[in-house]
């Protein structure tokens, strides 16, 4: 197992040097700091003086990978690239426009972002499968297939206007929940729930449907048949053996967003005013600072293959004959 | 020669065009070759799909008709030769002009005589007032204020009968095409009326018919009022919402028509050849899968936004500059979303790959060339289609949160996300301006849901595993 895990994270090594090189690409030579100075200054302000001033304070006066001037190691080492990019590595982030340092930002900020995740995430899954399950009981009959129209309808409205409609009726209308907000601690649970809700209903449509048909695969299966001929009843079939067996595709699914539950959600997060990562990096996104994007760039990679290390793991808890050698 | 037009080919029209040459290629392909039609003759029983299908391509003859493109000629000055002004517009600008140039000065309700912010009026006896104007022309017509509600149930009325009468016209020539093809006229009613097998056309019908009363109720309105109000600026928000048709079938398709070669090629290749080159593409794939999706795509807007910020010299008008960005979100939604595709493409591939015929065709030396053309692509090509289909519904969603985050289309171009990001703050006033927000949510839902309708039937045709159930 312990060896297991030592080979995917070599593996994943190759994986995030390849992010690194195309968000160097991206940022630094398909599109030169000098253009990035440039936006930053507005068309009013750019002389070749200002323009080398403020590559000067953000870090950027130097060359991308072969520095002419140093000496000995420095030629290759005092680069943008190392500089900028390799140093991502070791999670040292470097600034923000602004000046202040991006890896505090972010464990400061992540906090509020898991609250909202971390709720939502769990609160959606228990909802999809039970959901899904019921209409897996009913199946062949009306409820699945009003069921399924549900899904359908709830599939086609954009992610957008659950959250409008969310503040709407429930924070404008009825004044249940504040509209947005968020205070640390328990005293802050009131400006959780209507974020939490809406991500719930929003993945709803979706999630269910996939999972009605994963289900659906299953209980057509011959173990199925063998369970009910021994007469259990259709609820202990229902949990124990079609959930059962349906565990690998949801949690091929489920167990990789984990780890990304971190970096939040940028839209919900914008709309409801919360302080966590997603509407940092929206910010960034409209101020165009890209050490920012950058940063969060890399930092998602890594959480996405932390996430496929978890789930091959988590096979091994729910199938028994899955082992990782 | 001169013409009173420049016809002007943007490149999102060039690609578009691309796209419907290919869709019309395929299509003649499949009726040539009877085993390819019957999938489809299975979607065109489904009910549920037809009717999507007829919404679907009601919203595609509007994007075409918006996707002809043209500059007017400027007034002709005596002596000088003709020239042509900046301003881009295209066919559905021509069909839809009464809507595109009766601006008023800001919002207006839906079917309002008045504007929605009171302003200082002048009295025909000279006193001020500080009361709601009446707009320049949602209802100008109309000589008394309270007139309004029958002009409008008449004009609905006469509409609605418009459109019925061009519906029952299409009937009528349909039985009558019957009854030419030597049935009698009883047979040929009680076949268009009751047939089983007639169910799913007539569905189609149906819809075709109800859609054309919608648009005759609608061509006798809109002249005449602003039936979704209009906007921030004055402009009419229902012409706003059949603008953004274009945008979001371009987002839905063009990403598509950029992603398709890339998924074909690489997913089958890795499949096929195994090895290094599965190893490679593996490689690539997986690291661009490992990228938050968002966040690529607004890296790559954003550098492409500077680009055309310091290159504004390469663009002559404000329309190619943001057609040019449309383009570039096809493009980067393409890179980032055809690695679904192609592992899908490569599993396939592996599992055919060992299969006796593909065996056998090697060893007859076919060369790697052919199978793959001739044997691994037709037998992977349902697998494209249903991925294709079902990613629509998701571009179309995609591009109004895109917009919303600032990565989207160009600000000015007209979209859903737009309409949406500019109405979270109109939500906030007293009172509410809520009509932009309902039409781009009415205009999107009908397109998505039509979208996921027929998916569904494509998806149920295809699919070698739905049928057993």
């Amino acid at each position: 197992m312990l060896a297991y895990i030592v080979r995917r994270i070599l593996y994943a090594i190759p994986i995030l040097i390849g992010v690194n090189l195309l968000t160097f690409a991206l940022f630094f030579v398909v599109n030169t700091p000098d253009d990035m100075a440039r936006i930053h200054l507005g068309a009013k302000h750019v002389t070749p003086e200002a323009i080398e001033r403020w590559k000067t304070e953000h870090g950027y006066d130097k060359p991308l990978f072969f520095n002419t001037a140093a000496q000995g190691v420095a030629k290759v080492g005092d680069t943008l690239f190392v500089d900028k990019s390799l140093k991502l590595f070791a999670f040292s982030f470097g600034q923000a426009d602004d000046g202040r340092d991006i890896a505090r930002e972010i464990g400061s900020r992540m906090w509020p972002s898991l609250a909202i995740a971390l709720p939502t995430f769990l609160v959606g899954l228990l909802a999809y499968i039970g959901f899904a399950l019921v209409m897996v009981f009913f199946r062949a009959s009306y409820l699945d297939f009003a069921g399924v129209v549900l899904c359908v309808v709830l599939m086609s409205i954009s992610g957008l206007f659950y959250i409008i409609g969310g503040q709407f009726l429930l924070g404008k209308l009825w004044h249940l929940v504040p509209v947005s907000g968020f205070e640390p601690g328990w005293a802050g649970l009131k400006f959780l729930l209507l974020p939490v809700l809406v991500g719930v209903v929003s993945g709803l449509g979706d999630s269910s449907r996939f999972y009605r048909t994963l289900f659906l695969e299953e209980i057509h299966k011959d173990y199925v048949r063998t369970a009910r001929a021994k007469g259990l009843s259709e609820r202990v079939v229902l949990f124990r053996h079609v959930l059962g067996n349906a565990m690998i595709p949801i949690l091929t699914g489920a167990v990789v967003v984990i780890p990304r539950l971190f970096l939040g959600s940028l839209i919900v997060e914008s709309f409801f005013g919360i302080p966590g990562l997603g509407s940092y990096t929206i910010d960034a996104i409209q101020a165009q600072d890209f050490a920012i994007v950058r940063a969060m760039v890399f930092l998602g990679s890594v959480l996405y293959i932390l996430g496929l290390l978890l789930t091959d793991l988590s096979y091994t808890v729910v199938d028994p004959r899955v082992r990782l050698e | 020669m001169s013409l009173p037009f420049q016809p002007e080919i943007l490149w999102s029209d060039a690609l578009l065009f691309v796209l419907l040459a290919a869709v019309s290629a395929f299509v003649l392909h499949v009726r040539r070759h009877e085993h390819l039609c019957v999938p489809w003759l299975r979607v065109a029983q489904s009910r549920i799909g037809m009717a999507a299908a007829v919404i679907l391509a009601v919203y595609a003859a509007i994007g075409v008709l918006d996707s002809l493109h043209f500059r007017p000629a400027l007034p002709a000055e005596a002596g000088q030769p003709l020239r042509y002004g900046n301003e881009v517009r295209s066919v559905l600008d021509v069909v839809a002009e009464p809507l595109r140039t009766r601006v008023e000065k800001t919002y207006s309700e839906p079917f309002a005589l008045h504007l929605y912010a009171k302003e200082n009026l002048t009295l025909a006896d000279g006193r001020q007032v500080r009361d709601y104007p009446r707009l320049k022309h949602g209802g100008a017509h109309l000589a008394d204020e309270r007139e309004r509600a029958g002009d409008i149930a008449r004009r609905a009325i006469v509409g609605g009968l418009w459109g019925a009468g061009l519906a029952f016209g299409l009937w009528l020539l349909l039985g009558l095409s019957q009854v030419r093809r030597g049935r009698g006229v009883a047979t040929a009613t009680a076949r268009m009326l009751h047939a089983q097998e007639w169910a799913a056309w007539r569905t189609a019908l149906i819809a075709l018919s109800l859609l054309l009363v919608l648009g005759g109720v609608l061509v006798q309105l809109a002249g005449h009022y602003h039936i979704l109000g209009t906007d921030k600026v004055g402009q009419d928000v229902f012409y706003l919402s059949l603008k953004s048709i274009r945008t979001g079938l371009l987002i839905g398709t063009l990403t598509t028509l950029i992603m398709l070669p890339f998924a074909l090629f690489l997913g089958v290749a890795a499949g096929y050849y195994g090895g290094r080159v599965d190893d490679l593409i593996q490689y690539v794939y997986t690291t661009l899968n490992s990228i938050p999706g968002v966040l690529l795509i607004a890296a790559a807007v954003l550098v492409a936004q500077v680009y055309i910020e310091t290159h504004a010299e390469l663009f002559d008008t404000a329309a190619a500059r943001s057609d040019l960005r449309l383009v570039f979100l096809c493009a980067i939604l393409g890179v980032t979303s055809w690695t679904g595709l192609a592992r899908l493409l490569r599993g396939e591939t592996l599992k055919l790959r060992e299969l006796e015929y593909i065996q056998a065709a090697r060893a007859f030396g076919v060369t790697h060339l052919r199978i793959l053309s001739r044997h691994i692509l037709p037998n992977v090509g349902h697998l494209v289609l249903i991925t294709v289909v079902i990613d629509f519904s998701g571009l179309v969603l995609a591009e109004a949160v895109l917009s919303y985050v600032g990565v989207g289309v160009d600000p000015a171009m007209a979209s859903w996300g737009n309409m949406i990001n500019g109405a979270r703050l109109e939500l906030a006033r007293e009172p509410m301006v809520w009509w932009q927000l309902a039409a781009a949510f009415l205009f999107m839902f009908v397109l998505v849901l039509s979208a996921n309708l027929f998916a569904d039937s494509v998806r149920e045709a295809f699919d070698p595993r739905a049928e057993q159930r």
